[in-house]
């Protein structure tokens, strides 16, 4: 009796989850597999796998995979290795302690089409920005960032916007440390870096496999950031495969190959999904 | 220099780097912040001006041309609409996993966790299609549903890792005065985790908020949160960095602020409570 209770409760959850994957996934496999005309939307015929072949064979397909990769671990790579240093070094009692968190903590809260505007105007511009301001005030040229290096400015965008949430879980993480162990290994001639190395590092292994995750899951669907700098722009040079697909779904309405694109960033992320859940799972106590 | 004094000196030099960091990390909010109240001429002067005399005519203008209040109602109603539904369906879902699991509850937790790998434009063709044919392109009640599901998972997880460490005897006591399970998640279980249900709804609240994919994907005007109503900046009004600074600053204040206040469960929460 008891068993068809807890059952019922958590029914809904698992029901819906369900619907939400199946459904729109199924009906995606079947758009990919048919050539879809907009004018005449009743005539539906098969085609097997060559909405596949014209998405992959199309021009912006490999930049696109490639940016979307680079993006990842930029980004990744960043706010992990940035997040543990600059939290290893603040995690110690100094003035202000509460209004350094607030004000490092803020940039995860601002939405993502306003971070990518004040980057690109106020930031990156190349005559008003303050980028600009500086270069020229070194007496050095400006740099037009968006148009230059348009995959960088978005990993800045984007890496601004995870810093802080990677350095508030290590910070939070750290507090949890040992501090006897940390005394015991100075009282035995340990110095800082070999404390950082050897006890810091390990204890926040678990906190890295999780901001990993999170990251992760947000990462490869980077969007208005894209949308509202450089359109993907110049060229594919900031395509990644989520702008892709939204381009080819609701600017060129191309509901086939759009539909293979999507199946395709869904085979992506399962294999990045396979290697972080495997690693990640082990971590979290359930 | 005497033990006492080296370590003083370190704390000056850690609390300066902080500062520094968290000065530099924040300078492009505080820029956006002020911008908002510059004119458009000061807003693009070289060299950046500093002081200058603020004015309030960039958020009149903001209102009157974007309709600032319309679109941050649209945003308020699928943020806490769609946490609310969440947070109904989840508790009793998350409830029975944290304490009568059983051999299956751990992969099903991981397989909702697996649904949110599933990337939103694979689903974005079938998704768009659907809301046409049910009317709910342009919809808030489209967006209350997509906003529901997609945080879901998050939302059962998060509840999950509150409710297991939870003390498992209150339960048996509730038991032997002969509760139901639904009484002891109703009358037991919810009172005691009245400050996670709420740390959850607010983590809920900020991802709905800041969404952008599914927001200027579905909706045009009527419907259009903040997220879109900014978006729709990004070209034509490009130049005018005042204005565009109000808008940004009107759309993220609210959130932004909120936050400050709950960052510490916002943290704990979005890691699914595995760091404390």
């Amino acid at each position: 009796m008891k068993r068809s209770i807890t059952r019922l409760l958590m029914a809904p959850s698992v029901i819906l989850l369900l619907a939400w994957m199946i459904i729109p996934l199924s009906m995606t496999i079947y758009f990919s597999t048919i050539e879809f005309s907009a004018y005449n939307p009743d005539q539906n015929d098969f085609v097997g796998l060559l909405n596949f072949e014209f998405f992959i064979t199309d021009p912006a397909f490999l930049p696109a995979v490639t940016n979307t990769l680079i993006l990842l671990l930029s980004v990744l790579f960043i706010t992990v290795v940035f997040g543990v240093i600059l939290s290893a070094l603040i995690d110690k009692p100094f003035f202000g302690q509460g209004i350094v968190r607030v004000l490092l903590i803020s940039p995860f809260f601002i939405m993502p089409t306003v971070n990518a505007l004040i980057w690109k105007n106020m930031m990156m511009n190349p005559v008003y920005g303050i980028f600009a301001w500086i270069s020229t005030s070194l007496g050095l040229e400006p740099i037009d960032w968006l148009s230059t290096y348009p995959l960088m400015s978005i990993i800045i965008m984007v890496s601004w916007q995870w810093l802080p949430f990677a350095i508030l879980v290590f910070v939070t993480a750290l507090q949890s440390q040992d501090t006897e162990q940390k005394e015991a290994a100075q009282m035995d001639g340990a110095n800082g870096f070999h404390i950082f190395r050897y006890l810091t590092v390990p204890h926040l292994a678990r906190p890295i496999a999780v901001v990993v995750m999170i990251e992760t899951i947000f990462l490869l669907a980077v969007f208005a950031e894209i949308l509202v700098s450089t359109n993907g722009g110049p060229g594919y040079d900031s395509t990644n495969l989520t702008y892709l697909i939204y381009n080819q779904a609701l600017l060129q309405f191309d509901v086939a190959a759009a539909s293979a694109g999507g199946l395709l960033a869904v085979v992506l992320a399962n294999i990045v999904a396979f290697f972080l859940i495997r690693a990640v799972g082990k971590n979290l106590t359930v | 220099m005497t033990l006492t004094q080296q370590r003083k000196l370190k704390t000056i030099i850690t609390g300066l780097f902080a500062w520094t960091v968290a000065l530099v990390l924040f300078f492009p909010i505080f820029w956006m912040f002020i911008t908002s109240f510059k004119t458009e001429l000061q807003a693009i002067s070289t060299p950046p001006s500093l002081f200058f005399e603020p004015t309030l005519q960039n958020f009149v203008e903001v209102q009157e041309r974007s309709n600032y209040f319309h679109h941050a109602l649209n945003s308020v109603v699928t943020a806490f609409g769609s946490t609310i539904i969440a947070l109904i369906i989840a508790i009793p879902a998350a409830y029975s996993m944290a304490f009568f699991p059983g051999k299956r509850t751990k992969d099903i937790l991981l397989w909702m966790l697996s649904t949110k790998m599933l990337p939103a434009v694979g689903v974005l063709v079938p998704i768009y299609l659907l809301s046409k044919d049910y009317g709910l392109l342009d919809s808030r009640t489209g967006l209350v549903i997509i906003f529901t599901l997609m945080n879901l998972p998050i939302v059962v997880w998060m509840l999950f890792s509150y409710f297991k460490d939870l003390p498992k005897e209150i339960l048996e006591a509730a038991r032997m005065d002969g509760a139901t399970p639904w009484d002891e998640m109703v009358k037991v279980v919810m009172p005691l985790s009245v400050g996670a249900i709420s740390s959850t709804a607010l983590l809920s609240i900020v991802l709905c908020w800041n969404e952008a994919f599914w927001s200027i994907t579905l909706t045009a005007s009527e419907a259009a949160p903040l997220t879109a109503m900014i978006a729709s900046y990004s070209s034509p009004e490009g130049l005018f960095w005042a204005k565009l600074s109000a808008a940004s600053t009107l759309a993220c204040a609210p959130i932004v602020i909120f936050g400050w206040f709950c960052q510490k469960q916002l943290v704990q929460g979005l890691t699914f409570g595995a760091v404390k």
